[in-house]
């Protein structure tokens, strides 16, 4: 019941803001603030049960769950649950939603209350992707957060924002279809083989599936999520849409949109498909090497600062695809970790690039320079989460890297190597902001006042947050473990399951 | 002539009597608001009769012309709701117009009959009735704004090239009989076995020839090209009625005619049949892409839906006949939602087909712009929208049977499609300059749009009720 109030809260307060924005768009405002917080209250609360957790780690099923009949006829069900990856996306999601509120206070003047509901919509969304367990469920909750998101692209975006947003949509829609083709051959290959026609996570993990269907359907999976993700030849709606869309759009979009891909590689492609996945390794980590590198080196090459960090994205995101696929305990750990660090480094830097295209009109990296000396707090703030960025240690940002490298060198020494090589660009392009924006002759004579108390508040919510992950990993790590476990058994025993029955198979023949 | 055949023609029987009702009235008082809900108390009577002849008279045959099984109610009942609605909307739309209005609703009354002919017919005889009935009404409804040079354009175009593919079909009947010796579905499915040795090929031209004349009527490529035009040039209403009971009689009959002769035995045909749904999903999508014309893409976006239909069509039956039900439903929603908001947006002189109308619309009348929204997105098969029920079931029921060519034209072509639908609803979204608040909609249009826009919610997140009874036809139907 929990699980359906969090995803209901920030659906009716977008209803709420929808109805009263027109009247009173201040009120609008503090309604999702409120809702936001209420959310973040109660998964905190749900943190912080140390008898569920508890549970849980020795080999409970959920720490909650909540599972109704939907559409008996087909097998389908309203299934959420949560384990510790999920409650840890849910609390970013809580997060991020507080500080997208918070980051479009003043920027948003037109239309406040459609553009909260569809902050709200597209948060809600999200929370959903994190909880469902029903394949059914998880494709409409996909496909759900991508309207409101088109939405804010398209109404509240910059310049060359419909080429963006119906890029973006185009591109999310096709991968999806894939996925619920995928989605659909799983169903009907499990209900063949066991007679159970369901969509249910649990039901069907461990299908025995040939080594062919299972290629082509964890390939469907896999298109869906990198997209979303982005991998190397997929991430080029990224830059469009993070660069078009309004600060609390890219926020959103940085902070958790690319994260449901990343956390749907680990919740459903290799735990259902362990072996498929296993063969795919190879494929995938040359993609995220490609993207860590080739991300970065773009990223140095933009003058646009917003897009600059778009790529970046597509950087550090590749991390996060390299060390899912190295799938141990080390490199795994830090996945979870640079998908929490990067949800909140980049949207802060994100939240920077607003934050000065609201004072002086442009992203342009060539009409800035020398801000330091009219606005030092911004250019200290700035300087922060450069740091964060390029992985200095003490911030969060750096164990997560630190951890998927030293997962995946003993997955694959060679990718490894030549993806730390992402961490030498990522301070150039980190360091370049800060030179090319804060130092330098100031050339640009537009009025630029300094960070006000309700943006110092925001940032340094952000600030907080990433030094204390870069001290204190260890409550993630604890939260996270019993769930990431659990879904390594799960893929070890798929494995084992396959490599019996191709025995059996092989044995049969001869 | 038994009882029980007259209570399994009953639904029939209430709409003829419905249609000559119309015109007797017509003699004694011409009021329209009379005139409009006669006919929707006539179509709602039809509606509730069909629960009763289907349980008093089961999956019953009467006469060899015309067999009333649950299969054929569930599709009448379809059509009799849309046609329910079109009469609404149509009330609206003419109260806006002047001249003589009355007429229509008999034409709207026969040219239902005609396709509800369809939907139970299983003779080469009660095809052709039905097919005729059903476009001769069609002629004078696509023509009935007379002082409007597309809509008489349109009509004519409409005229001369239904009449040719239906002398395709008269001429495809006439080979199958000439090879089967009888006229008979069933018979002509039995009279196959006896053929087994010699050869089929005058059978098949035979149905390749029948196919020309379905596939005009449902819009398919090839036979496509009048669809645009009439769309564009019909007034929104009939419009909406070409788009869904016209297309859902004869989608009807296709799918009961060709799983009785059990098309799957024939190579030939499924490869026709393919190429056909290929093309139509590609040409649709594609096309509409180049239009700026609102009804234009609504015509080119039915000829890719009926595309997407084709895939359950050429599944195995247990899967076909449910996919099919759920997408014509889940369609029929859709397309009467979409057409009643052009209606509703339509004014004396034009209808609202151009992008300058729709322009900020979210901002001048958000509530209209929202349903349109919920029904292109619909259209386009986003979840929790009945759109999306029937395109799942399609891909589920393609996918059963391994139809891969079908379903892969599916996933590229919808995503093509997209364009389209979200140039729309960009288009509402952009800030018009003129924030001109749009003439407040009528209480009857609000309300279809409304009720339309609950279905269409209703059916995308609580589908269960709709697939067990898309589910039950299978067993009258096989």
């Amino acid at each position: 019941m929990m699980l359906i109030c969090i995803v209901l809260i920030p659906l009716l307060a977008g209803v709420i803001a929808w109805a009263i924005g027109r009247q009173n768009p201040g009120a609008a405002r503090w309604v999702c603030l409120l809702a936001c917080a209420i959310d973040l209250v109660i998964l905190l609360t749900l943190w912080n049960n140390q008898a569920a957790m508890a549970a849980f780690a020795a080999g409970g099923p959920w720490l909650m769950q909540v599972n109704v009949p939907w559409v008996p006829a087909l097998g389908i069900s309203f299934h959420l649950a949560l384990d510790g990856l999920s409650l840890l996306m849910l609390i970013l999601s809580a997060f991020l939603g507080i500080v997208s509120v918070g980051c479009s206070w003043t920027e948003i003047k037109e239309r406040v209350g459609f553009f909260h509901f569809n902050l709200m919509w597209v948060l809600a969304g999200i929370m959903g992707v994190f909880l469902a367990m029903d394949l059914f469920l998880f494709y409409c909750f996909w496909e759900l957060m991508l309207v409101p998101m088109y939405f804010l692209i398209v109404i509240w975006g910059h310049e060359n924002r419909i080429y963006a947003a119906v890029k973006f949509f185009i591109f999310t829609q096709f991968s999806g279809l894939l996925m619920l083709l995928a989605i659909l051959a799983l169903y009907f290959l499990h209900g063949h083989a066991t007679g159970t026609y369901t969509f249910d996570y649990d039901l069907l993990l461990g299908t025995k599936l040939g080594s062919g269907a299972a290629k082509w359907i964890m390939l469907g999976f896999f298109a869906a999520f990198a997209v979303k993700l982005p991998a190397f030849p997929v991430h080029n709606w990224l830059p469009d849409a993070h660069t078009e869309a309004p600060t609390a759009g890219s926020v959103i979009l940085a902070g958790l949109l690319l994260k449901t891909g990343a956390y749907g590689l680990m919740r459903f492609v290799v735990p259902l498909f362990p072996q498929a996945a296993i063969d795919f390794t190879p494929v995938a980590m040359t993609l995220a090497v490609i993207g860590i590198i080739y991300g970065a080196v773009l990223s140095f090459a933009q003058t646009d600062l917003k897009r600059l960090v778009a790529y970046s994205s597509v950087s550090h995101m590749g991390f996060v695809l390299l060390g899912v696929f190295a799938w141990n305990r080390i490199a795994l750990q830090g996945a979870v970790m640079q998908m929490i660090c990067h949800g909140l480094g980049t949207g802060a830097l994100f939240m920077m690039v607003g934050a000065i295209q609201e004072r002086i009109h442009t992203r342009n990296i060539e009409k800035m320079g020398g801000f330091w000396e009219v606005a030092p707090r911004m250019g200290a703030i700035a300087m922060f989460f450069a740091m964060a960025s390029l992985g200095l240690p003490g911030i969060g940002n750096f164990i997560a890297e630190f951890l998927v490298l030293l997962g995946s060198y003993q997955a694959n020494a060679t990718m490894t190597s030549i993806a730390s090589l992402g961490l030498v660009l990522g301070s150039i392009y980190s360091l370049w902001i800060v030179q090319r924006v804060f130092h330098g002759a100031r050339e640009n004579q537009a009025k630029l006042p300094d960070f006000a108390r309700r943006e110092i508040a925001l940032f340094a919510s952000l600030i907080i947050a990433l030094v204390g992950l870069g001290f204190f990993p260890q409550p993630i790590f604890k939260t996270a473990d019993p769930a990431l476990s659990k879904l390594q058994q799960l893929a070890v025993a798929g494995q084992g399951a396959v490599q019996v029955s191709e025995a059996k198979h092989s044995g049969g023949n001869s | 002539m038994t009882l029980l055949d007259l209570v399994a023609l009953l639904p029939l029987i209430i709409l003829t009597a419905a249609a000559t009702g119309i015109v007797l009235l017509m003699a004694v008082c011409r009021c329209h608001r009379t005139t409009a809900l006669f006919s929707m108390a006539g179509l709602g009577l039809a509606v509730i009769s069909l629960p009763f002849a289907n349980s008093m008279a089961p999956n019953r045959a009467v006469t060899p012309l015309l067999m009333l099984d649950t299969y054929s109610f569930f599709y009448m009942g379809v059509m009799f709701v849309s046609s329910f609605v079109i009469a609404a909307l149509a009330y609206a739309y003419f109260e806006k117009q002047d001249g003589r209005r009355e007429e229509f609703y008999v034409l709207l009354l026969t040219a239902t009959l005609g396709a509800a002919f369809l939907s139970a017919s299983s003779h080469f005889v009660s095809l052709f009735m039905g097919l005729e009935t059903l476009s001769i009404s069609l002629y004078a409804m696509v023509a009935y704004t007379r002082d409007r040079r597309d809509s008489v354009e349109a009509a004519f175009k409409y005229l001369v090239l239904a009449a040719a593919s239906a002398a395709f079909m008269v001429f495809g009947m006439a080979l199958v009989y000439a090879e089967a010796g009888t006229m008979e579905f069933a018979k002509i499915a039995a009279a196959r076995g006896a053929l087994e040795q010699g050869n089929h090929l005058v059978l098949l031209a035979g149905c390749a020839m029948m196919v020309v004349g379905i596939g005009f009527k449902l819009a398919l490529v090839p036979f496509h090209l009048w669809t645009p035009d009439v769309y564009e040039g019909a007034p929104a209403p009939v419009t909406a009625f070409v788009a869904t009971v016209s297309k859902g009689g004869m989608f009807a009959l296709l799918l009961r005619y060709f799983v009785l002769i059990d098309v799957h035995q024939y190579p030939s045909l499924m490869f026709l049949f393919t190429a056909i749904a290929v093309l139509s999903m590609f040409f649709g999508n594609l096309l509409a892409l180049l239009q700026d014309n609102i009804k234009r893409i609504l015509a080119y976006s039915s000829i890719a839906n009926l595309g997407y239909v084709m895939i359950a069509f050429l599944a195995s039956g247990h899967m076909a006949v449910p996919a099919g039900a759920l997408y014509i439903a889940a369609y029929f929603i859709t397309t009467l939602g979409a057409m009643g908001v052009i209606s509703v947006m339509s004014t004396k002189e034009r209808d609202a087909d151009s992008f300058a109308d729709y322009r900020g619309l979210f901002w001048r009348a958000p509530w209209i712009a929202a349903v349109f929204t919920a029904m292109l997105l619909s259209l386009a098969g986003i979840p929790l929208t009945a759109g999306f029920i029937g395109k799942f079931y399609v891909l589920a029921a393609g996918e059963e049977s391994s139809r891969w060519i079908g379903i892969a034209a599916l996933v590229v072509s919808s995503s093509i499609g997209l364009y389209y639908y979200l140039r729309i609803v960009l288009t509402m979204c952009e800030s018009a300059e003129d924030e001109a608040p749009v003439s407040r909609p009528s209480w009857t249009e609000a309300t279809v749009l409304t009720g339309l826009a609950a279905a269409l919610l209703f059916v995308g997140v609580y589908p269960g009720p709709l697939i067990h009874a898309a589910e039950t036809l299978v067993a009258s139907i096989l």
